[in-house]
């Protein structure tokens, strides 16, 4: 049998690349400064149904919430092998905690009817690794976290490998199932020349309406109806397509709130400098047997 | 979700494997004393697996008050959804104002499920708790004992506080060995509550076909000095260094995520916040620049030695003792001077 994945994305900042520029003068992080990019391991997750598709057919759908912008991962999908996108983009959807998330992502892959979802074992931004087996629960499907590579699919029962740790496991269910994945997974294939010559051109209606308002000559509807003819337009939803009860969406939602936020700044303690000689590094070394740190 | 309530127990998840505590539960519950205290309420832990009764002598021993213990076959092996389903009617029964999860790949794995069922709220991978106050400015509304969840995020760049004040329970998994173990107390005992539950094959979602641990060859959170290495100490051959100077403090060998994805050593050796956090009374950064990333797993050490060459490494704002030179020199230089002294 074929498969119909979905693969759930995320644009998020690149916390592990923080240059000079991003930082401010008090040393904490000016997180606009930051270039946005697909979360790693979504990568890792896109290439995972990209390979289920390669290997018994089927289509890979790529799925994001977040603001127009968001839309460039979607391309980038495109590029890479992607059949279909989808952009959900709704003011509603701001101040979503993971189980907001969840919920509206949750009421988009039902539309979609999957036997697999993939997503990233975690986005670098949060770090929190919850959206995915929240998704799992909404849609009342099994969760295999930590996936590192899928060993047999063989009609509708899928057996993978997943990490736990300081070991790792084999485990077998029945589809539809919900992945995440860890980098360790696979080699995220770079963007198809070709593919991006053809969809470097893809636009959702909010990005068409953005440039109208700075172009008010862009007629929204005619270039709209232009690249859907072309399959250029990316489908956007909004949690009125997706049905959502928005007592579940946005701030509502959320149970958690941010009381506050800190910036690290990386503190100086008192330190002492040592110069690089046999003389120095004894008297250091005495220093710490006599206040017992060693011997 | 449950109603909030003022006179909820303060929960700890018991993890277990094969009839083994883990060690994070061990913290878990010397947070969960101190939170429990503050609350006046009492500490309980929530312990799930099959002939798993010999455990709450320990939990009793690291201060739970009483232990729900819910034994059944079907829950041997550790599963998503039985353990999920089977925490969600605890949860429901007893109204617990705070259930603490260690953030473990089962714990990361099992308290997003059970917060989505539950539709309440869940902080991943706090580094700190504590009990305090929340005022909403628009309106001056005040919510006070609230457990206040600290956690770093965007990559260790900020600490957030998050609260979760009208839908309980509140819920946090909290990182390995961030708070300290600590000492049983040989005298104490735990009540031991005991729970049927019905569990059917069908609750089991998954067949685990195969499974293998490595015990971990270095156990970096009992070692009181750790002499770690960064990428700039240049090659595995070059991390000999390392290891002989651990080897003559007693020491454990330890690196950076950068040093272990060269291949330097073992990912067992790795600290910061994607591998082990460690607070050891000596760590000695060696070629490690102190990212931020590593930082987070190593900011509780009593003492910080750095050597690096580059005066501009963070390490060094964060350092004790700080040695600008060549590690290849100074290392040697060290060893000399501590085989001589000790």
């Amino acid at each position: 049998m074929t498969y119909n994945c979905v693969v759930l994305a995320k644009q998020v900042p690149d916390t592990k690349r923080i240059t000079g520029q991003a930082m401010n003068e008090d040393g904490t992080v000016n997180r606009a400064a930051l270039p946005a990019i697909f979360n790693p391991e979504d990568l890792n997750a896109l290439e995972m149904a990209l390979q289920i598709k390669e290997q018994y057919g089927g289509k890979v759908t790529v799925i994001t919430m977040g603001l127009p912008a968001a839309a460039e991962i979607l391309r980038q999908s495109l590029y890479r092998g992607a059949d279909g996108v989808i952009l959900i983009t709704d003011k509603r959807c701001a101040a979503s905690d993971t189980l907001a998330t969840s919920y509206i992502l949750s009421c988009a892959v039902r539309k979609l009817n999957p036997d697999i979802v993939l997503c990233g074992r975690q986005a670098i931004d949060g770090d929190t690794a919850q959206v995915g087996p929240q998704v799992a629960e909404k849609l009342g499907v099994p969760q295999i976290t930590y996936t590192e590579q899928i060993l047999t699919l063989n009609g509708k029962t899928i057996t993978a490998r997943r990490s736990i740790g300081n070991g790792w496991q084999e485990v077998r269910t029945k589809l539809p199932v919900l992945l995440t994945v860890v980098d360790t997974a696979n080699e995220p294939r770079i963007p198809a020349a070709k593919r991006l010559m053809k969809y470097k051109a893809a636009r959702c209606r909010i990005e068409i309406e953005a440039m109208a308002k700075q172009d008010p000559s862009i007629d929204v509807e005619a270039v709209c109806k232009q690249l859907e003819q072309k399959g250029l337009l990316i489908r956007q939803w909004d949690l009125d397509v997706l049905g959502a009860d928005l007592k579940w969406c946005g701030r509502d939602g959320s149970p958690t709130k941010v009381h506050r936020i800190q910036s690290v700044v990386l503190t100086t303690k008192e330190t002492k400098s040592v110069e690089p000689t046999q003389e120095a590094i004894e008297a250091m070394i005495h220093e710490l047997i006599v206040d017992h740190t060693i011997g | 979700m449950i109603e909030v309530n003022r006179q909820g127990e303060v929960w700890v998840f018991a993890e277990q494997h094969a009839g083994t505590l883990e060690d994070t539960s061990i913290e878990l519950l010397s947070k969960g004393r101190q939170l429990a205290d503050q609350l006046k309420v009492p500490l309980a832990a929530v312990l799930l697996g099959d002939r798993v009764e010999p455990l709450c002598v320990r939990l009793g021993q690291y201060g739970a008050d009483r232990v729900y213990l819910a034994e059944h076959p079907l829950l041997n092996h550790y599963q998503t959804s039985s353990y999920a389903k089977v925490l969600d009617e605890l949860i429901h029964k007893h109204k617990p104002q705070i259930m603490l999860y260690g953030a473990t790949p089962v714990g990361r794995d099992l308290a997003p499920r059970v917060a989505s069922a539950l539709k309440a709220g869940l902080t991943a991978d706090c580094t700190d708790l504590q009990i305090g106050r929340h005022e909403i400015p628009s309106t001056g509304k005040v919510y006070e004992n609230l457990l206040l969840q600290i956690r770093p995020a965007f990559g260790g760049n900020i600490i957030a506080t998050i609260i979760n004040y009208d839908r309980w329970p509140q819920m946090a998994t909290v990182r390995e060995g961030v708070m300290p173990m600590p000492e049983p107390d040989g005298r104490r005992k735990a009540q031991i509550v005991r729970e049927n539950i019905s569990l059917l094959p069908g609750d089991l979602m998954l067949e685990i076909l195969a499974e293998h641990r490595q015990p971990k060859k270095v156990n970096l959170k009992a070692s009181r000095i750790i002499v770690a290495g960064g990428a700039g100490v240049g090659s595995k051959e070059n991390f000999k260094l390392i290891w002989d100077l651990a080897h003559c403090l007693g020491g454990a060998p330890a690196a950076t995520r950068a040093a272990v994805d060269l291949g330097f050593i073992d990912r067992d050796h790795q600290v910061g916040q994607t591998g082990t956090t460690v607070r050891p009374v000596l760590y000695i950064a060696v070629g490690i620049s102190g990212a931020i990333q590593h930082q987070a797993g190593m900011i509780g050490s009593q003492k910080i030695i750095a050597i690096n060459n580059d005066p501009e490494a963070p390490i060094f704002q964060i350092a004790h003792y700080k040695i600008l030179g060549d590690l290849n020199q100074v290392v040697p230089m060290m060893i000399k001077a501590i085989r001589e002294k000790v």
